[in-house]
């Protein structure tokens, strides 16, 4: 059985939901370089002693996905859905720089903290609208946050009277193009809010009860559990994130555009979380898949840039993306992969489905 | 049914034919509360005729009567549609990126100098087999509807980048502008005519095909059984599988052709064009009264849906006053309040 031990520890790995993410982030880089055999290049900028290269452009573009992502992962988890997180970005970033403009000051830290605090609030103000239609109310989550994600545009562009708002501020910017110890500011940040959020979920109960409203939300009611309050704080905490990534976006060139901030950003959430191995049925999330779907985006959208294809034609990618993984995730070609599997066993072959269910549920 | 044929008055009515109205409509919604969205649709659509005239005047007269059916034939077209797939209690996202990718290709194709024809077919079959493979997607590998036809939303709207990011437009010779083409049916004074195009023709000819479809065939009572239970429907021996997918299909495919209806009356396509017309849609079928977990639900019902949303837009642009900007917030607004209104109906009916 040595052998066995050997082959059941890779497929072990195999196995993990993410495995596939870490290994696609791999081939898109190899991609990279067998174009420019310099791409993973890091070089020490002689002035300030910060990292520049091509890695740590993608760490910094993955900041923002990685916020809605950690956020859509727990709304996926209830069941839901949160297509507005694109919006509540846009909205967030009007708010911030429309805040910025009319206060001036560009040096002013009190301003910038007022202008994330006054984003964060309109943030989670949308996404208790959200959450009580949701949790209160019992519309459907694909519904009442598809309005909030076509109504959210229209606010955004209300804030802003439909022009794109520039503003100068120091500290704010210095939050999405600083450096700490050679690296942006702006994914230390994401890593730390990923890791807190990561910390409170997975140490107290709260994740253990947002799985299983996911489940059978009727069950988790009769196991004590108070499903609409949990909800609601699922929605508000998604929209707060998707406010800190739309601050990340706009604090890079310090302009909102009230029609491209954030813009298709839902895809990349439910695209991150579905690399992460979540399945959209709910029921389970995990924090370090999401986090790996979001590099996995990040270096996808780099990539396609440096490859020189349009980068408006990227969702197109991506949704092909998404539809490969949902099919690998439906019973039908698991049942394919299964079958083909079979021959060899065939004392196990009638029980050969439930057992990988059942080491999915494991691992996830 | 009987309520959406109820006459659409607006002028002054005598007393005891307006009581006899609204004691039918009484008795209508008691007896089947599930109708109370529709009438609600036709109240707030009367309503809006009269505010406008009342406020800005020239509303109740041909031409702007016929211009909200020659600006709005797709809207109508993509609600009838819309109105299928949600019947089932599915929903389909991918409707305005349809278009989007739809009229692109073909009004690329057509300046290349292909057969017209062939163009018209294209653009219908781009949708055809769009909806195809959401329906693929949901009926044969368990993905969630709104999942499968967000991923085919995005897939068309990147397709339409890939071909071409620019306006594209058609040449100003081209026969598929024949069909945006106008003619005067009734000559009124001045410019005050009944205007018609081919494309309106098109889209009434959608509804009636769909209203002989949903209410007096198989495939019809199909869809309103998948939508009420889909198990009991399968269990009945209902051709559930084949159903579901059709539902999808019958959506891309009128999607394709509202694409046809628009390009022909603007000539120009784009890759951005129709964002948010998902939307539209759903809005116009729920304001038409059709239920969001499906089953219950008229397709002139929508149609009523899609005329309130381009009143709306009309009045909008007549007040002035009102920035453009709002105009997806009160679409919003409008949606929201029809689904609350629909929660309450159905909550009433389950206690």
């Amino acid at each position: 059985m040595s052998t066995g031990a050997r082959t059941n520890w890779l497929r072990e790995l195999i196995r993990k939901p993410y495995f596939w993410g870490v290994v696609a982030i791999f081939a898109l880089l190899a991609l990279n370089v067998l174009k420019d055999p310099n791409y993973l290049a890091l070089s020490v900028n002689p002035v300030n002693g910060n990292l520049v290269g091509n890695v740590v452009d993608i760490l910094r573009a993955s900041a923002p996905i990685l916020m809605i992502a950690v956020g859509m992962s727990l709304v996926i988890a209830t069941g839901g859905i949160d297509l507005s997180v694109g919006s509540v970005m846009a909205v967030s970033g009007a708010v911030a720089m429309v805040f910025m403009k009319d206060a001036g000051q560009s040096g002013s830290l009190g301003v910038a903290l007022g202008a994330i605090g006054l984003a964060l609030l309109v943030s989670a103000v949308l996404g208790a609208i959200n959450g009580v239609l949701v949790a209160y109310i019992g519309l459907q989550p694909f519904i009442s946050t598809l309005i909030m994600m076509l109504a959210g545009r229209g606010i955004a562009k209300v804030i802003t009277e439909g022009q794109n708002t520039s503003a100068t501020n120091d500290p704010f910017r210095w939050i999405a193009n600083g450096f700490v110890v050679g690296l942006p500011v702006v994914f230390l940040l994401a890593i730390v809010i990923v890791i807190i959020v990561g910390l409170v979920v997975r140490r107290s109960a709260l994740g253990l009860m947002i799985e299983a409203i996911g489940i059978n939300p009727k069950a988790s009611r009769m196991a004590g559990i108070k499903p609409s309050g949990l909800l609601l704080t699922v929605y508000i905490l998604s929209a707060v994130l998707a406010g800190i990534a739309g601050i990340m976006s706009v604090g890079t060139v310090m302009t909102v555009d009230v029609s491209r901030t954030g813009y298709q950003m839902e895809l990349d959430a439910i695209l991150a979380v579905v690399i992460g191995g979540t399945s959209l049925a709910g029921g389970k999330f995990s924090i370090g898949g999401a986090v790996v779907g979001a590099l996995l985006i990040a270096t996808l959208d780099k990539t396609i840039v440096f490859l020189g294809i349009s980068s408006s034609a990227t969702p197109a990618f991506k949704a092909i993306v998404i539809v490969v993984l949902c099919l690998l995730q439906s019973e039908r070609v698991r049942s394919w992969f299964s079958q083909r599997r079979k021959p060899p066993r065939p004392t196990s072959a009638p029980t050969s489905v439930p057992p990988t269910q059942q080491k999915q549920e494991v691992t996830a | 049914m009987t309520t959406v044929q109820t006459p659409r008055v607006d002028g002054p009515v005598e007393a005891s034919a307006s009581s006899k109205l609204i004691a039918r409509v009484k008795r209508v919604v008691s007896s089947n509360p599930s109708v109370l969205p529709t009438v609600a649709a036709i109240v707030i659509f009367v309503g809006m005729v009269i505010y406008g005239e009342v406020a800005y005047g020239r509303i109740v007269q041909y031409n702007t009567l016929s211009n909200l059916f020659i600006n709005n034939a797709h809207l109508i077209i993509l609600a009838v549609g819309m109105t299928f797939v949600i019947l089932t209690g599915g929903i389909d996202l991918s409707v305005g990126s349809v278009i989007a990718l739809s009229s692109v290709a073909g009004v690329m194709l057509a300046n290349a100098g292909w057969n017209p024809w062939v163009v018209i077919v294209l653009m219908v079959l781009i949708g055809t087999v769009i909806g195809l493979a959401s329906g693929i997607l949901i009926q044969y590998f368990n993905v969630q509807p709104f999942i499968a036809t967000l991923a085919m939303m995005f897939l068309g709207r990147g397709l339409a980048a890939l071909l071409s990011t620019r306006p594209e437009r058609l040449d100003d010779e081209s026969p598929i502008l024949w069909l945006g083409e106008q003619f005067k049916v009734i000559d009124g004074e001045k410019v005050n005519d009944v205007v018609i195009t081919p494309g309106v023709i098109v889209a009434l000819l959608v509804v009636l095909i769909a209203f002989f479809v949903l209410h007096r065939t198989r495939t019809g009572r199909t869809v309103y059984a998948i939508g009420g239970s889909e198990s009991s429907s399968a269990l009945m021996g209902l051709a559930v599988p084949r159903t579901k997918v059709l539902v999808y299909v019958i959506s891309g495919t009128l999607s394709g052709i509202a694409a046809v209806v628009y390009t022909s009356r603007l000539g120009i396509a784009q890759n951005i064009t129709g964002i948010g017309w998902e939307l539209d849609a759903i809005a116009a079928t729920v304001i038409g009264g059709t239920l969001l977990t499906g089953g219950y639900g008229y397709v002139l019902g929508s149609v009523v849906g899609a005329l309130v949303l381009g009143l709306m837009n009309v009045l909008i642009t007549r007040d002035g006053g009102i920035p453009p900007e709002m105009t997806t917030i009160i679409t919003g607004g409008i949606l929201l309040v029809f689904v609350l209104l629909q929660r309450a109906v159905t909550s009433k009916r389950h206690t």
